[in-house]
């Protein structure tokens, strides 16, 4: 049966078409204001790449913060299910999830048929998100991108002591008039949201195997900085950002 | 001049409508909870012109003696659960915060030292205080609180410490409580300039035990399948034994409300339609969201049966013994649930969930409350551990409608279905 995820996130809008077990296309575009418009424009995206009909798509659930502005969607679970789901696709060993996303953070558990045993979100506070990250990059006019390899050029981390995002700009606007070095300071605001990830998923116990999911999988740099904050080893699928969309797709098989 | 004869004249037309209020509750089969409060308010607010005291005491304070003494008791909680209610935290935390108290102080002292200088709030403020009667054992926010209002109106403040009882109630302790209960009734002498009447205390404490009983055996109701009242429902009755206990009326409610429930249990009515999922609450309830929380939470099936904050007002019932009134007092006093040790609260907790068979337990880390939500994490992982139901932590504040996310606290609670609801599907 071939299914669909569409996955409304608080920066990027995912989109995921499964058949059989296999991942037939993924796509990403920013969702703007419009959470509605954003998902039916990221499945028209994904359709049009894979070159599929709609009417071969039999059943499409949504996730994410704006999962019930998915009017065409036949049902919706949270991104902690969607999440859980995709991941036990992508490696059926991975016990923990830790997911950072745009605008939240959350550390899931999962039991040896990957489903949730337990989960731990944020507070309302953008410290440990991909909202941080980009505040930071602004502040230091480096491409957000860039941010995992140079920051991997760091030998001595700066210390980034505030918890608050509007603060912690200023203090690395601080450490750029003191001269310190880029990549001390990108390492450093990485090993900050490391910390604060950490302290989180304590609350419920980090089980190996770890996987990271969610945009912020790609920065390199935060996912050594979590290895080493939590002494395990992570892994980062291919498929870490549209992960979420995937286990929409995965679960809409079984409605 | 003007302001005092306006002011004089409010306060005759608020004696006039509590009468007017109870002349026709005579005639009422049923009372609501409305036109208990209205009374209830009324009187207090006209108390003046009935020549009766008014005392704020703090919601797990001693009331009974006062009730003896026929003081009218005020309690600024059960106030700031209307502010909340209202919507109106927010603002008055404002101006609290404006007052220079800072945004971390408990959200019911805030509002309340607001509203004081204000006037402001659901129902226009509270009548001023002859006195203050403070308890110690749900918080020490209470003591600074009680001071401030105590300097504010210049009135006499009474300090009853209870020590924190972490597994028992030493000997110790006994002996220090009781005699502040002694030191209590002076007070209460000095400032009534009347003698205590012991025979009167007889009857209010046998009034209040009975009240007491009656509230546990409103919420008894709840064990039922499906639960004809939800914690929402609870939140609502409570005020009467919150603000009345120790006499008839609260009684009479009850004991109305019992045979209510009874019926709804008897047509198989409940609180939440199609209940298929049953849920425990704790901490103080998010006043300013409870219908939100409540459509939430049945849009899932899910209905609240109990709560450990409601579960507060007959908690300590064990304790209680009429016969020996003041001693027994002084140990349930002591003994109620934010004064004990988190060993203690998390059994409390356990015989909660199995008594009333739940499947999941909610716990809202309310940044007002530092007691209530210190020690929830491990109350929490005990519950996990001992009986492996799924638990959520929500975090948001009892009256101050600023720290409350509606878009997170959503998918938190989606979230905590989705895993219950494949939980009990596999079982």
């Amino acid at each position: 049966m071939r299914t669909a995820g569409i996955d409304i996130g608080s920066i990027t809008a995912k989109a995921a078409i499964v058949e059989n077990g296999k991942i037939l296309g993924t796509r990403v575009i920013f969702t703007g204001y419009n959470a509605e418009a954003a998902g039916l424009k990221v499945y028209e995206e994904v359709l049009k790449e894979t070159s599929l009909d709609k009417a071969s798509v039999k059943k499409i659930v949504s996730t994410g913060y704006g999962r019930n502005s998915v009017k065409f969607a036949d049902k919706s679970f949270t991104e902690i299910m969607c999440h859980a789901a995709g991941a036990h696709y992508l490696d059926p060993h991975v016990r923990s999830i830790i997911d950072i996303g745009g605008q939240d953070s959350k550390a899931i558990l999962l039991d040896e048929h990957g489903k949730v045993k337990n989960f731990v979100m944020n507070d309302k506070c953008a410290a440990g998100t991909g909202r941080f990250l980009e505040v930071m990059a602004r502040a230091l006019e480096v491409d957000l991108d860039e941010f995992g390899a140079i920051s991997i050029k760091s030998n001595q981390p700066s210390k980034i002591s505030s918890l608050c995002t509007v603060f912690a700009e200023s203090e690395v606007v601080s450490l750029i008039a003191r001269g310190e070095k880029r990549q001390d300071i990108i390492a450093g605001i990485h090993e900050s949201i490391a910390a604060r990830v950490s302290s989180m998923i304590a609350r419920i116990g980090v089980k190996e195997p770890v996987m990271v999911t969610g945009g912020v999988a790609r920065n390199i740099g935060v996912v050594h900085a979590l290895e080493k904050k939590l002494s395990v080893k992570i892994e980062v699928s291919p498929y870490a950002q549209v992960n979420g969309a995937i286990g929409a797709a995965f679960l809409a098989t079984s409605l | 001049m003007k302001k005092s004869i306006s002011d004089f004249l409010k306060m005759v037309l608020i004696f006039l409508a509590g009468k007017f209020k109870k002349f026709t509750m005579r005639f009422k089969k049923s009372k609501t909870m409305k036109d208990y409060m209205m009374v209830y308010y009324s009187d207090a607010k006209s108390a003046r012109l009935t020549r009766k005291k008014v005392a704020w005491i703090t919601s797990g304070g001693p009331v009974e003696p006062l009730i003896a003494m026929n003081v009218i008791p005020i309690y600024p909680e059960n106030h700031g659960a209307m502010i909340g209610a209202s919507k109106m935290g927010g603002g008055l935390c404002e101006t609290a915060e404006a007052m220079g108290y800072s945004a971390d102080l408990c959200s019911y002292a805030r509002s309340d030292i607001a509203c004081a200088t204000v006037n402001g709030g659901p129902i226009g403020g509270l009548p001023k205080p002859d006195m203050l009667v403070c308890c110690n054992n749900i918080c020490g926010t209470v003591l600074k609180w009680y001071e401030v209002q105590a300097r504010y109106f210049n009135v006499p403040l009474f300090i009853l410490d209870t020590p924190f009882c972490h597994t028992d109630y030493t000997k110790e302790a006994a002996k220090y409580v009781r005699a502040q209960f002694d030191e209590y009734i002076t007070f209460l002498e000095e400032v009534c300039k009347k003698k205590f009447d012991f025979e009167r205390l007889k009857e209010v404490g046998h009034l209040s035990h009975q009240g007491q009983l009656l509230w546990q055996a409103v919420l008894d109701t709840a064990t039922n399948k499906p639960s004809p009242m939800s914690a929402f429902d609870a939140f609502y009755h409570l005020a009467l034994i919150v603000t009345l206990r120790g006499t008839k009326d609260v009684i009479d409610y009850y004991t109305q409300l019992v045979a209510y429930m009874k019926s709804r249990i008897a047509r198989g009515i409940g609180a939440v339609p199609n209940e298929k999922y049953r849920l425990l609450w704790d901490n103080i309830p998010i006043w300013h969201r409870t219908r939100w929380l409540s459509e939430k939470f049945a849009s899932h099936n899910a209905c609240l049966v109990a709560d450990t904050y409601t579960t507060a007002w007959c908690g300590a019932l064990k304790y209680i013994d009429e016969n020996r009134f003041l001693d027994s007092a002084a140990e349930a006093h002591a003994r109620i649930y934010l004064n004990i040790g988190i060993d203690e609260m998390a059994k409390m907790v356990l015989a909660m969930i199995d008594k009333y068979d739940v499947d999941g337990f909610v716990l809202h880390s309310n940044r007002s409350c530092k007691p209530y939500s210190f020690g929830q994490l491990d109350i929490q992982s005990i519950v996990e551990k001992e009986r492996g139901i799924p638990c959520l932590m929500l975090e948001s504040d009892m009256t101050d409608e600023r720290i409350f996310s509606e878009s997170q606290i959503s998918t938190r609670i989606d979230a905590f279905m989705e895993i219950i609801k494949e939980r009990k599907g596999k079982a």
